[in-house]
């Protein structure tokens, strides 16, 4: 995987030559902003138990509140406002996709590029460690790991990194194999420097395109997932609600014919999937110059 | 051959000790079973007696090697809450699961092939594109929340196809299956098209990258130019060298598919293990986790492995055990 790496400034109108892609770019940059800009939007907020009014609760979209206002979504068992609860959901859902995204990239290029320098037990250890994860769906370890470890978005991170790493890990090692036969590493050698120093400075900017589209897709995969351990009841507490939460919320009601409290923020959720796949893939076909014929 | 047999099943044995280890130690940290399973009023020595009674009293590392001992006799321990041997409990709720999981994959490659080649033969026109388009939103739809929406279609507004449960059931082979009866069926539907889905959009994308690139090969050609007509020639010739991968695929992925039953069962409270972990790990029923997971991780390292043989069996290319890539 030798893509030359894409000029940034002429990357952008190449991109919005695809119609489909540029909007889903366009949609997927107003739900960031909404769900970053929650606090000052949202009408209510959903976590400020004062703010909520039982009197309210089970309101379908359109009706009135107790206080007059118009509740454009409908609200929850709860009296919860379902739009706040949908803004303030992405942020915690896109901050759980973010950050775990990040981690593994982190963890799988450090243990990758390890792997790849230090060959030997080093790398069999490495590479049988996540040849084991690999081989298991990520649900499974997921579930299995939230159960041990308990609730919160800091547990649900390290349940995602845990299942994600592996992927970084093996792409990093693939390139960084290829990369350290050139002359520019025997030179980097030769010079006398460190491993660390040659590792960080020079192997990791050359293997880092190949992962950072790898790294897109995994976002939209990693927010499913934690919707999904959430929806289980497994991921985040009641207090910090996710997208995925909220869906579980609902799901209770139903079969009584109040769909909103859970279509709407799964309406949220898959347009937040969608959008960042599309960007992906549109991404993937640009920097990968053998997917350009196709 | 031989060799390379045994060499996997030693690989696998190691595979699920490492795996027991790793679970038995991660799931003895889950909560304090004790807590659940003590009435409030119960006094000390009641509580003393009752963690004897379970083996919980011992040290952990003896507590593990009991574990291991019984699990080389099938036996892992008993439910904290049903008071019945966990193996029992999974096994009994692991045909369901299965039934789901095969349900789902059949479902999968009965609609996945059709599409993939309509797509794959005609790439530019409205068909394939909406195909391509479709599958990436089969790839993106949360299972559950589909789930969810087809239960508000199905069951709540047209009342078509009931919500959850398994149905009649009759025994087969002293098993009891739902595809049998018509009511089974009703109930087998949706939950296998809901698991079906994710994998039904790999199946499509699989075929028609497939076709594309068999379409251009020389083979191809030369049956075109013999003469076939296009139905033999897609039919016979390009379908039985795309298949290949598709079932090394599927195979592969049917773990997978046992796996995200969880997620499928809890929805439609279907009775398989995976409804039964999520109670477990609700109740922190140590012992059924525990098997669950033990169980699972057999049937994967028995898939894999049959996988490997089976494609070895159909692509004579494929060496067994060959030299490291």
């Amino acid at each position: 995987m030798n893509a030359p790496p894409a000029a940034l400034p002429g990357l952008l109108p190449r991109f919005a030559r695809d119609g489909v892609a540029l909007a889903a770019l366009a949609l997927l940059a107003l739900l960031i902003a909404a769900a970053v800009l929650a606090p000052w939007i949202a009408p209510q907020n959903p976590y400020d138990l004062a703010q909520l009014d039982l009197l309210d609760g089970r309101l379908p979209p359109g009706a009135l509140a107790a206080d007059g206002r118009s509740v454009l979504l409908g609200t929850d068992d709860q009296g919860r406002d379902i739009l706040s609860a949908i803004l303030y959901g992405m942020r915690t859902s896109l901050l759980a996709g973010t950050l775990s995204t990040l981690g593994a990239l982190a963890l799988g290029l450090l243990l990758g590029l390890g792997a790849a320098w230090f060959r030997g037990w080093t790398e069999a250890i490495i590479m049988r460690a996540a040849d084991l994860q690999l081989s298991f769906p990520s649900i499974l370890i997921a579930l299995v790991l939230l159960a041990l470890l308990g609730q919160g978005l800091d547990k649900i991170i390290i349940a995602l990194i845990a299942v994600q790493w592996a992927y970084y890990a093996r792409t990093a090692r693939a390139a960084a194999l290829a990369e350290r036969e050139k002359d520019y590493i025997s030179a980097a050698r030769a010079l006398g420097l460190k491993p660390l120093r040659i590792i960080l400075a020079h192997l990791l900017p050359n293997c880092l395109p190949p992962m950072t589209v790898v790294a897109t897709v995994q976002i939209a995969a990693a927010i499913s997932l934690e919707a999904t351990l959430s929806f289980l009841g497994l991921g985040l507490p009641i207090t910090e609600p996710s997208l995925g939460l909220l869906i579980a919320n609902g799901y209770a009601y139903l079969l009584s014919g109040k769909y909103w409290i859970s279509f709407f923020p799964g309406l949220a959720l898959l347009g937040l999937i969608v959008c960042i796949n599309l960007v992906a893939d549109r991404l993937r076909d640009l920097l990968d110059p053998r997917r350009m014929a196709g | 051959m031989a060799v390379y047999l045994l060499q996997r099943l030693g690989q696998a044995l190691l595979v699920l000790l490492v795996m027991s280890l790793l679970v038995f130690a991660g799931v003895y940290a889950i909560g304090d079973p004790m807590a659940i399973m003590i009435p409030p009023d119960a006094s000390q020595a009641d509580a003393a007696r009752l963690a004897a009674s379970l083996g919980l009293d011992q040290p952990l590392w003896r507590q593990y090697l009991v574990f291991l001992q019984q699990a080389a006799g099938g036996k892992l321990g008993v439910s904290f809450a049903f008071q019945v041997p966990a193996v029992t409990l999974i096994l009994e709720r692991l045909p369901a699961t299965l039934e789901l999981a095969i349900a789902a994959t059949l479902l999968a490659l009965l609609l996945g092939i059709p599409l993939g080649l309509l797509a794959g033969l005609r790439p530019k026109s409205f068909p394939g594109r909406a195909i391509m388009a479709g599958s990436i939103l089969g790839f993106s739809l949360p299972t559950f929340w589909v789930g969810l929406l087809l239960i508000m279609l199905f069951s709540v507004q047209l009342g078509w196809l009931p919500a959850s449960g398994r149905g009649a059931t009759l025994e087969l082979l002293g098993v009891p299956v739902s595809f049998l009866t018509l009511d089974g069926l009703q109930h087998l539907l949706m939950p296998a098209l809901n698991l079906a889905l994710f994998k039904l959009a790999l199946v499509t994308r699989l075929v028609r990258a497939g076709t594309r690139e068999a379409l251009s090969l020389d083979y191809v050609r030369f049956a075109r130019a013999k003469g076939l007509t296009e139905a033999r020639v897609i039919g016979v010739h390009v379908l039985r060298n795309i298949l290949i991968p598709v079932v090394t695929v599927v195979g592969l992925e049917f773990g997978s598919l046992v796996a995200f039953a969880v997620v499928t069962e809890t929805i439609f409270a279907w009775p398989g293990m995976g409804k039964l972990l999520i109670d477990s790990i609700n109740v922190l029923d140590r012992p059924v986790i525990v098997a669950y997971l033990c169980v699972t991780v057999l049937l994967f390292v028995t898939i894999n492995l049959a996988v490997d043989l089976a494609c070895a069996a159909l692509d004579p290319r494929v060496r067994l055990g060959g030299a490291e890539q």
